[in-house]
């Protein structure tokens, strides 16, 4: 007989308990262990997908954040390059007002330096032909200026056109003042005399004289009365030669105005 | 030379006897349940784990993925049963290339029970999934002429499990000691390789038969989701 009840039965309750420790040292731990796993991997998968919907949702979000800024950016630059460009040309016409100003106060001073120059010159001019005139006369014919000034206005006086005469002589009786003779320098009382003789015989009556001595004439002698005037100074030749001087000034002057204007025009730009 | 284990006998007191073939299976017991207990012992939830954990997963879900294509709809229910059926006898097989060691699955005793234990399994199961109703008038079907064919199917393939099994597993250590005697050289060995495969299909057929008897009774009556899926 192959088959023997008792193994049977043994083999039986052998097989029982083998399943019983298989479930529970084998299929339990080994199951619980894989539904563990598949519920970490579904957990990090889920994690990753809302990391992911996340990532892509920031990433949209900068993209979007990126074109305001560019946009934003953009506007800002173009707001500042003509903010840039209006203070530019304010700053520009400024320049220009404040050029155009100094050039002008620049150019008025100049003016002035030009006149104080040009007066300083002719007083200087006077002062230096006077005392020429002074000593050629004194070593040539051994006369004073004076003397000879005090002659020339006599002669004047004696030489007086009719019409001039008449416009004086009706100046002389009109009013009660003296008539005034002014003159650089002191007049002796013999030119003096020699005034008023030249005066008394040219208008026939005797003509009251007044005297003074005024330095601004310029080596002269005035006559003035009711606003008639009769007179010889030096100026009158002074006036010549500063004419004569102005017009050379004049030819000189221009190539080399011309030439000092380029740099400051070049500046102004 | 002897057919089977059951006639080695290390100890007898009356009816009661320790036998060879009870010896090995408590061995081969010992021997899944403490190498399983070591495995699990230190078993991993994260995605690293060690290679002996990997290789129980890899047995445990592929019976699993076996018993669900079958038929069962639940295959962690069956998983107890089922895989310690083809636990026990695939690791009877490959121990027969230990020397003097007795598959204990070449006993016509141990095959009978695990046969016995099949033929209480398949009703357990179909009553516990459709009840006893439901379970006994499966035999009734198509019709009531078929219930003695039906009765002497479930008796005749309980037999036919353990015939085939006790015949494969003995036929391969009777040949195997045959051509010891006769060619103690190389042909030992390959039959031995043969019979390492011949006991693998074995545990295979045994496990997946009992499955399908299995799904044959718990699946008198088929879904209606099914039912109504078709066209």
């Amino acid at each position: 007989m192959l088959i023997d009840w008792f193994t049977v039965g043994a083999q039986v309750l052998n097989f029982l308990i083998l399943v019983w420790l298989m479930r529970r040292f084998l299929y339990q731990p080994i199951l619980n262990a894989i539904d563990a796993r598949e519920k970490l991997i579904a957990t990090k998968l889920a994690s990753a997908a809302a990391k992911e919907t996340d990532a892509q949702k920031e990433h949209d979000e900068f993209q979007h954040k990126n074109a305001e800024f560019d946009q934003q950016r953009a506007a800002l630059l173009r707001n500042a390059t003509d903010a840039a460009q209006a203070e530019r040309q304010r700053l520009l016409d400024e320049a220009g007002k404040a050029a155009a100003a100094l050039r002008a106060k620049w150019q008025k001073a100049l003016r002035n330096e030009a006149d104080a120059l040009h007066h300083a010159i002719s007083r200087r001019t006077q002062q230096e032909v006077f005392a020429i005139a002074r000593k050629a006369l004194s070593d040539l014919a051994g006369a004073s200026l004076e003397e000879r000034m005090v002659e020339v206005f006599t002669r004047r006086l004696h030489a007086l056109n009719s019409s001039a005469k008449a416009g004086l002589g009706e100046a002389l009786t009109t009013t009660a003042d003296p008539v005034l003779v002014r003159s650089t320098f002191d007049l002796p009382a013999e030119p003096r005399a020699a005034i008023q003789q030249a005066l008394n015989a040219t208008f026939s009556a005797d003509i009251p004289v007044r005297f003074e001595t005024a330095p601004d004439l310029i080596s002269g002698i005035e006559l003035t009365t009711n606003g008639q005037k009769v007179a010889w100074n030096i100026a009158e030749y002074l006036d010549s030669l500063e004419k004569g001087v102005d017009e050379f000034l004049k030819t000189q002057g221009k190539p080399e105005a011309k030439a000092a204007r380029k740099p400051e025009e070049a500046m102004i730009k | 030379m002897h057919l089977s284990p059951d006639q080695i006998i290390f100890w007898q007191y009356g009816f009661f006897k320790l036998n060879a073939t009870i010896v090995f299976t408590w061995g081969l017991m010992f021997v899944l349940a403490v190498g399983a207990k070591l495995i699990t012992r230190t078993l991993s939830t994260e995605l690293q784990r060690t290679r002996w954990q990997n290789l129980l997963e890899i047995v445990v879900t592929g019976i699993v993925q076996q018993i669900e294509e079958v038929g069962l709809r639940q295959p962690r229910k069956y998983l107890d049963f089922l895989g310690t059926l083809f636990l026990f006898i695939a690791a009877a097989s490959l121990c027969t290339i230990m020397p003097g060691y007795e598959p204990p699955t070449g006993s016509l005793s141990t095959t009978t029970a695990l046969a016995l234990c099949v033929f209480v399994a398949v009703p357990f199961f179909g009553i516990a999934e459709e009840g006893v109703g439901e379970y006994l008038k499966s035999y009734l079907k198509p019709t009531l002429i078929m219930l003695p064919f039906n009765i002497i199917s479930e008796i005749s393939r309980t037999l036919a499990l353990a015939i085939r099994l006790f015949g494969n597993m003995m036929s391969g250590a009777m040949i195997i000691a045959i051509l010891l005697t006769i060619t103690p050289l190389v042909f030992p060995i390959i039959m031995t390789v043969l019979g390492l495969l011949t006991g693998m299909v074995q545990a295979y057929i045994f496990s997946i038969l009992a499955a399908v008897y299995i799904a044959a009774a718990t699946q008198v009556r088929p879904p209606k989701t099914e039912l109504d899926g078709q066209p």
